[in-house]
């Protein structure tokens, strides 16, 4: 327990940063971005500081703070550390200032940008620490307006369409969730996570929910539509196909910045939904739905694969290949919770599965915003074109700039020695244990992949020059400076894993052994 | 082990990384500093493998050094050192023919602007190999193994400008992806079945228990071989090879000859304890009875005949060299399947010595001509560059398989070992495939080197100077000798079952093949005489290819390589835009389409017929309001 509130700080602060900066007057727009940035970096250092000061020998909830909020609803405020949330605090503070960087040229009010910028980081870091449901989903919410006024006033063609869609579909994700857990707090008085996840384990949870009795439907499907209610808020948010079609037109209409934090940061919310909420809560329910759970996981991965291959926008078809590897993560998910023996053999491939989805779900946000910077920074040097065909021979002009993309698409590729390798084959090494089909037709998704993203280094960097851009800079200084502390992040993780993974696998191996009943 | 071992086994594995690193950081302008760091990375490496093979050959024990690299739960992996005869050889081989070559490379590349990058992709590529051949477990492998098709990408596209270069880079890597996808999945099955991927552990457990992998065997046998297919291009994975050689010439020897491409066969010969246990099929399939190692066998036999027919009618001088590889390595798997995993390595050695040879003869040539390829617009060579055609006639008459140079030993091994196997049919079909090769080979020889000159670039040709000659001859040496080496004797002693193990004299192995299996041997020779006679009688006065002409249809399917490429492309070419359409169709019209905007337009019309209701007419609002009232007082009290 600390005394520091660093959670608490943690969160408040880019809140804070955001009405400094949205108070500067237009013309200080350097002001405005340095101090924007400046903000960033603190929350960054409180987070490493969160990082270094993290005991990875302890699997219970760590920086816990507590206190009553609104006693009358079991509303507290409630926030903690375990393995994957701080890994996804570390995650947000690394991608914003990555984020504001990329987004430094925006000369339209850069003051409100920021600013909004900001409030997101605050929701992120809330929706990632918090405990209670109450507390944790004004923060979901949260997070969910400065995306849709930075999508819709900094956006591309389409934004208006975007951004309503975006926002509509997330918000029926939510009025879902909402109603699920007003009916979890009918049945247990409580909304907090941790003891949810005990009462859902001693089967206080179901137990309740029989009591509720409504329209005379029988428990089985209260509990159903209740786990129904949840799934449905987190898998529009990861997304799980079909619920996917807001996000290649909020991902390609987004500007650079807000692209690669929904694709970093915010598609991890749902991931990581998934690992605090649903499956502790409703274990049941999720071994009752496996197979079509499961189903739903493979199809996202081809499909969303196959997608992408027929894109001919560079940002659409990472959007795409983003679908693709976060099924991976619903894939080694849902495999770790199929129902076993008891052996110590099944402990360990789940423990693989879990420990590869938390890993994959960092890399992924490394990659992928990574991915979206480059074709930024493409698109601002080719008057906003990003087509698959309007480049060639770029790496001849752009040697320094093709050697970066190229470790981001490899990294993407999983390629061994970069970070997007361990992840993958972590989760292919437990789901091929526990779920050898789904993960064998998953492989696919590796070679679909491989096949789109060769095509893009072939098609935008080899063969003879396109002469329209023989005048092409290649990276200055300063996006060169922006661009390699993410790549050095992606080599560190890939040659050496247990960094990250010493931190996570004592949680994981906690949660497995809590919610199977591993001694 | 000894801690000084262990620190060279370090300084040999990342010592070819660290200059990689060092040129990428410090010197991608300066190409005489990249060559240097290249070279004596490679050079430091050899010298330090030379000691460890000099001092394991009087300290026999069975070193494995290990650390840990990853953890979760209670599951390893670990970086691990293996060395046995097998990886101190391929060490050998790597560091010793990969040196020459680097030095070669500075010779071939000079006045390029992007000499550093090569030779820093050349380091990186020896750092990826020596870590296959030094793994102790399956997921070092498949890391390096991955490591080594991104090198191979990175060399093949070196000429990135060139379109052709880039398909073929792009080629190369997608189709050992193929094949390394049924390798992860075979990975994975014996991981999960054994709980191991360590190849001692491994290999302990079978020995224990050799039906640990009950019916699963063939298959985990097989998804393994997929990964050597794709590697050491086997049919039908094989199409990748020869467009590989839009790469530069020693690349094309490095990596697409002497090593990268033995990779799948030392693969299988290192993990061949895998094959040994007996095929357990499930009792419905049970008269499947087919082996793994039989499908190696005949995967291994028929792209050796394939290739070798393609190699016939080709006229790119890499690309008839590319396909005699595809068709030498169909000999090694071929070996491997027929039980005889010494003999495949036996040739996989002397093949690296003459086929690098051959290639880098081959640069000296097309350097010569201002790259120049096409053997008919040769001739007369052999007067121009007498240097580069001698060694290039010892490489042939190597790969031929003529007494006394190193292919005849290596070759004769092979098909003694399917002789001796019962394999008659494969054995057949190997004596065929030696005389296709002696066909191939001297009309390359005859064609390009002999007769006169045909086109005015060869009357301008000059011997290519001492830094590419030399390592010509540094080569053309093991290449006429190796069969005295003793090689099959270090090697049938690992693998413990070889025809015999005692030491010989140079003489006694001189015609020791004719002595141990004189029908096998005659057999081989026989084949190579008519191959020779066949090729003197077509090509030594040819001023155009004569077989077309007698072969008709035939001639023309071996030139267009039986069309493989071409059913491919179309395959692909349907599926994936087949698919691509239908699941973007999909997403923009059915689901995005129709859910979505139907219940977006569900809503907006409940939205409009409710507004109809909303007339702003006060009286309307109040007879709603009192009717309301009504009904719920009705309800209330009638009930």
């Amino acid at each position: 327990m600390s005394q520091l509130h660093l959670i608490s700080i943690l969160t408040a602060l880019p809140a804070f940063g955001a009405l400094v900066v949205a108070g500067f007057d237009a013309p200080s727009k350097r002001l405005a971005r340095g101090v924007g940035l400046a903000f960033s970096l603190v929350s960054l250092a409180l987070a490493l500081a969160l990082w270094a000061r993290f005991n990875p020998e302890v699997t219970e909830l760590q920086f816990v703070e507590r206190h009553r909020w609104i006693p009358s609803l079991g509303v507290d405020y409630f926030v903690g550390v375990d393995g994957l949330g701080l890994l996804m605090v570390l995650l947000t503070g690394l991608l914003v200032p990555f984020s504001l960087l990329a987004s430094w040229k925006i000369e339209e009010k850069p003051q409100l940008y920021f600013a909004l910028v900001l409030l997101l980081e605050s929701g992120l870091f809330g929706t990632f620490t918090a405990l209670n449901f109450f507390h944790w989903f004004i923060f979901w919410e949260l997070s969910l307006i400065p995306v849709f006024f930075l999508i819709k006033l900094w956006g591309g063609r389409e934004r208006s369409q975007a951004a309503t869609q975006f926002f509509i579909y997330t918000l029926v994700g939510s009025v879902a969730m909402l109603l699920a857990f007003q009916a979890i707090f009918l049945a247990t008085g409580t909304f907090n996570f941790p003891e949810l996840t005990q009462m859902a384990h001693d089967r206080r949870l179901a137990n309740g929910l029989l009591k509720i009795g409504w329209l005379d439907m029988p428990p089985r499907l209260i509990a159903l539509l209740v786990f129904g209610g949840v799934f449905l808020g987190f898998a529009v948010k990861v997304p799980l196909i079909p619920f996917h079609t807001w996000l290649p037109v909020a991902y390609a209409e987004a500007p650079t910045g807000v692209s690669m934090l929904l694709t970093g940061a915010m598609s991890k919310m749902g991931v990581y939904g998934f690992l605090r909420v649903l499956l502790p809560i409703f274990p049941e329910q999720t071994r009752a739905m496996l197979t079509p759970l499961m189903a739903m996981a493979v199809v996202t991965i081809v499909y969303s694969a196959w997608a992408a291959m027929a894109q001919k926008d560079l940002k659409r078809t990472i959007a795409y290949s983003s679908i693709n590897h976060l099924g991976y993560c619903l894939l080694g998910l849902f495999a770790a919770m199929k129902t076993m023996g008891s052996d110590a053999v099944w402990l360990n491939e789940k423990a693989a599965a879990l420990n590869g989805v938390l890993l994959q779900m960092f890399n992924h946000g490394l990659s992928a915003s990574a991915l979206f910077c480059c074709v930024g920074l493409l698109a601002e040097r080719s008057g906003g074109r990003r087509g698959l065909d309007d480049f060639g021979g770029l790496r001849k002009v752009m040697p320094v700039f093709c050697g970066l993309m190229g470790i981001a698409l490899f990294s993407s590729l999983g390629l061994p020695g970069l970070n997007g390798f361990i992840g993958e084959f972590l989760i292919f090494k437990g789901a091929f244990a526990l779920s050898p089909l789904a993960t064998a037709v998953a492989t696919l998704g590796l070679l679909l992949t491989a096949i789109f993203l060769l095509n893009i280094l072939q098609k935008v960097f080899s063969g003879p020059l396109n002469e329209r851009w023989s005048q092409m800079p290649d990276l200055s200084a300063n996006e060169r400076a922006m661009l390699m502390p993410v790549v050095a992040l992606m080599l560190a993780i890939g040659l050496y894993p247990q960094l990250l993974l010493g931190v996570i696998n004592p949680t994981v191996v906690g949660w497995i052994k809590q919610i199977f009943n591993y001694v | 082990m000894h801690p000084i071992l262990i620190l060279f086994l370090w300084l040999i594995l990342f010592l070819p990384l660290a200059a990689a690193v060092g040129i990428t950081l410090f010197a991608l302008r300066s190409p005489a500093r990249s060559a240097q760091l290249s070279i004596g990375a490679i050079g430091a490496a050899f010298g330090l493998s030379l000691a460890l093979f000099w001092h394991f050959s009087s300290h026999p024990e069975p070193p494995e050094w290990y650390i840990n690299w990853l953890s979760v739960a209670d599951l390893k992996i670990d970086l691990g050192f293996r060395l046995d005869p097998l990886s101190l050889l391929m060490l050998l081989i790597v560091t010793g023919v990969g040196g020459a070559i680097h030095i070669y490379s500075w010779g071939y590349l000079r006045g390029d602007r992007s000499v550093p990058r090569f030779f820093a992709c050349l380091s990186f590529f020896t750092f990826s190999m020596l870590g296959i051949v030094l793994a102790n477990n399956f997921v070092q492998m498949f890391i390096f193994w991955e490591l080594v098709g991104l090198s191979s990408y990175l060399l093949i596209g070196f000429w990135h400008e060139r379109p052709a270069a880039a398909d073929a880079a792009k080629k190369a890597f997608l189709v050992n992806r193929l094949g390394d996808f049924g390798f992860l999945i075979g990975i994975l099955i014996l991981w999960n079945v054994l709980g191991s991927v360590h190849f001692q552990t491994l290999q302990g457990k079978l020995a224990d228990n050799p039906h640990a992998l009950w019916s699963l065997t063939t298959v985990a046998g097989l998804l393994i071989f997929c990964g050597a297919m794709g590697k050491s291009a086997q049919f039908p994975l094989h199409v990748w090879l020869p467009d590989a050689m839009e790469g530069p010439t020693p690349v094309s020897a490095l990596i697409h000859a002497a090593t990268m491409v033995a990779a799948g066969v030392y693969m299988l010969c290192r993990v061949f304890f895998l094959f040994q246990a007996a095929p357990q099929w499930p009792d419905d399939i049970a008269w499947l009875q087919v082996s793994a190692l039989d499908v190696i066998a005949w995967i291994g036999g028929i792209t050796a005949l394939l290739s070798a027919l393609m190699a016939v009618q080709q006229n790119d001088i890499k690309r008839i060299l590319a396909y005699s590889t595809l068709s030498q390595l169909g000999y090694m798997v071929m070996a491997v399947g027929v039980n005889g995993p010494g003999q495949g390595m036996y040739h996989l050695t002397t093949h690296a010595f003459f086929k690098a040879l051959l290639f880098l003869g081959a640069g000296s040539v097309i350097l010569a001509l201002h790259h120049e390829q096409d053997i008919w617009k040769m001739g007369g060579l052999a007067k121009k560059m007498p240097l580069t055609y001698w060694t290039f006639l010892i490489g042939t008459l190597a790969l031929c398989g003529v007494p006394p140079f190193s292919g005849f030993y290596s070759k004769d091994a092979i098909l003694a070992a399917a002789f001796e196997h019962g394999q008659f049919v494969l054995f057949g079909l190997g004596v065929g495939v030696a005389m296709l090769t002696a066909l191939y080979m001297f009309r390359l020889v005859w064609v390009a080197f002999g007769g006169s000159a045909r086109s005015a670039a060869v009357n301008h040709a000059q011997e290519s100077p001492r830094i590419i000659t030399l390592p010509l001859i540094a080569l053309a040496i093991p290449s006429a000798l190796a069969g005295f080496f003793g090689i099959d004797h270090y090697l049938a002693g690992y693998f413990s079952h070889g025809r015999s193990a005692e030491a010989a004299s140079w003489l006694h192995r001189l015609v020791a093949p004719f002595a141990q299996a004189p029908l096998p041997a005659w057999a081989g020779l026989v084949a190579v005489g008519v191959g020779f006679v066949a090729a003197w009688q077509l090509y030594r006065e040819a001023k155009t290819d004569p077989l077309p002409r007698l072969l008709g249809g035939f001639a023309q399917a071996m030139r267009e390589r039986f069309y493989f490429d071409e059913l491919y492309a179309k395959i692909i070419a349907y599926t994936q835009d087949a698919l691509a359409t239908v699941v973007d169709g999909l997403d923009r019209w059915i689901l995005a389409g129709t859910l979505v905007r139907g219940v977006h337009g569900t809503v907006e019309l409940a939205g409009r017929l409710l507004r109809l209701l909303q007339t702003g007419n006060l009286q309307t609002y109040a007879l709603v309001v009192a009717t309301g009232v009504l009904l719920l007082l009705y309800c209330l009290i009638v009930r």
